[in-house]
């Protein structure tokens, strides 16, 4: 029987405000333990939470960006569980009034669109983090609090992802469009951007779901999509031998490549929702909202549209650009000033993000400004230097920051374009090569190729390839 | 009786508390109190009645966000049963 998947992702994201979610304390990443904690997000006796405004902001561009329906009212309720990495024995979440529902966002796999409903998105406060230590009587924990309290927001998708690759595409287009909306650092190395699957299988074309698991623990694009292979691979093996998949929450072993069993619907949490006292409700008026929607950037798929119809790039290229803001923000500053989109395109998709991967760097950080880039163009379009220089020059700027005209000069990248200078390299080339040259005049067009090949050898790829290959044919 | 001995002992263990027979007893019928005096709120007719999600009338209450010193970390372990490392030290429970 053939099988397919049903999976849907919940994914909690930091939102990148000064102060956490109920208190002033500072939400910078590291730290040494327990330095960024105050008496509120240590739960201590008698505090009292209050919402950061900027938490509600963010959530509401997130919401709005998602086409999600903003509540007019939400309020925040207590989620109860007994685990150290919550001083209070409860996380703030929200339970029945969420900030936002009924949003969706479009994935493209294999050339194929699809719509991915989003269910809701609510607001939370992180947890700490625990470190584990072996010893006498099963060990100890170390608790740091300094993540508590800092805002989350919870993102869940409607079951509508049917398989890995789509699963992936969808946390990619999300953090794509939390990027352009600036509210995150959407870093999953650092635990800002996270994700749980729920995936279970059902014979295809089957209406109804199967019983399904929850995968914890996936902290990287790849994981998410190697844990749901093995998840589904391990369900259909469970089915096709006549056995029942157990509803279980399971967690992802990145080094071994297998999902294991954390606990078993016995085991399931009961978390006893209940509104928290705490904190009073929010009101969110259709001024508000307006206000947030003015605000948005320009999002990512409207601005793949515009590079498909202003620039006339075809779709693939503006896909890749528009994936990241910081590469579509490179991007239209480099086109601005050297307004040749295909040829920046090509650059931009080919050496300069093979050189940003090399360096480990993200688009934001390029070394090279995009004035620089667009003055490298130039050069080359002036015929100032060749193609071939022109990929070196690149690497240069990119090991060194300097610019390309300075290194251009002093290099002596110099394209040779003088016909004068060329004229004995190309008869030096062609005494050298008696038998290509028979060969070309024997008819064999390639030959062509290895001479001028020989030329730009001689040149240190400085020739004018136009050039050589004009001198070359007078000569044959 | 809408609550059982088991349902107690359920909400026993998720409370993390360990209850002697008696107290189960006990506290069984002081929960089936509880929830009659419910049944007896019930009988009125809530039909326009907005649910209340606040006992105070108050709504939208912001905090601006910048971020302040919080605690020196002595002061925030200072309550702490154990520490170590700067951390706040606990039994394992995984």
């Amino acid at each position: 029987m053939e099988y397919e998947a049903v999976i849907g992702l919940e994914v909690h994201v930091e939102l990148k405000t000064n102060a956490k979610a109920f208190c002033g304390c500072t939400t910078a990443f590291g730290g040494e333990p327990n330095t960024h904690v105050c008496p509120v997000c240590l739960g201590l006796p008698g505090v009292l939470p209050v919402i950061n405004r900027q938490v509600v902001e963010f959530g509401l561009k997130t919401a709005l960006a998602l086409n999600c329906q903003v509540a007019p009212f939400c309020k925040f309720d207590r989620k109860n569980y007994y685990y150290p990495d919550l001083p209070k024995n409860y996380q703030i979440s929200q339970y029945d009034l969420p900030l936002a529902r009924g949003g969706h966002l479009k994935i493209t796999v294999d050339g194929e669109e699809r719509v991915i409903g989003i269910t809701r998105v609510h607001m939370e406060e992180d947890a700490g983090k625990l470190i584990h230590v072996d010893g006498p009587d099963g060990g100890y924990s170390l608790v740091d609090y300094n993540r508590t309290g800092v805002p989350l927001l919870e993102i869940v998708s409607e079951p509508d992802l049917r398989s890995p690759a789509e699963a992936r595409a969808y946390m990619e287009k999300l953090r794509t469009i939390l990027q352009y909306l600036d509210v995150s650092d959407c870093k999953m190395e650092e635990g800002s951007l996270r994700c749980d699957a729920n995936v279970s299988v059902r014979p295809r074309g089957s209406q109804s779901f199967g019983t399904k698991t929850e995968v914890k623990n996936l902290n990287s694009f790849r994981s998410l999509q190697r844990a749901l292979e093995y998840e589904i691979e391990r369900q259909v093996a469970i089915l096709e031998s006549g056995g029942r998949v157990e509803q279980a929450t399971m967690a992802w072993d990145e080094n071994r490549g297998v999902t294991y069993v954390m606990r078993t619907k016995e085991e399931a949490q009961d978390y006893r929702y209940f509104p928290d006292p705490d904190l009073v409700p929010l009101e969110i008026d259709a001024a508000w909202i307006e206000r947030v929607r003015r605000e948005l950037p320009e999002l990512p798929d409207a601005r793949c549209r515009r590079l498909i119809d202003d620039y006339g790039l075809p779709a693939y290229d503006a896909g890749v650009i528009t994936s990241s803001r910081d590469l579509a923000d490179y991007f239209d500053r480099v086109v601005a000033l050297y307004p040749d989109a295909k040829t920046v395109s090509n650059w931009i998709m080919g050496d300069f993000l093979r050189l940003l991967n090399a360096g480990n760097l993200e688009p934001g950080q390029s070394p090279v400004p995009p004035e620089e880039m667009a003055s490298l163009l130039q050069l080359q379009k002036e015929g100032t230097i060749s193609g071939k220089i022109a990929k070196q020059v690149l690497e240069e700027m990119f090991a060194t920051g300097k610019g390309a005209r300075q290194i251009v000069e002093e290099k002596g990248l110099v394209q040779i374009s003088d016909a004068a200078a060329l004229t004995q390299i190309v008869e030096e080339v062609l005494a050298a090569n008696p038998g290509v040259v028979e060969d070309y005049r024997n008819g064999k067009d390639k030959a062509l190729g290895f001479l001028v090949g020989q030329v730009m050898k001689a040149t240190r790829g400085k020739a004018n390839p136009g050039l050589v290959n004009r001198l070359l044919k007078e000569r044959l | 009786m809408p609550i059982t001995t088991a349902e107690v002992e359920h909400v026993a263990l998720l409370a993390r508390l360990k209850l002697t027979p008696e107290e189960k007893a006990a506290y069984t019928g002081q929960l089936n109190a509880i929830l009659e005096y419910m049944d007896k709120l019930n009988a009125l007719d809530t039909t326009d009645v907005e649910p209340t999600a606040h006992v105070l009338p108050l709504r939208n209450v912001f905090r601006d966000d910048v971020a302040r010193p919080g605690l020196p970390r002595e002061k925030a372990l200072a309550g702490a049963p154990a520490a170590s490392e700067g951390q706040f030290k606990v039994p394992r429970v995984v």
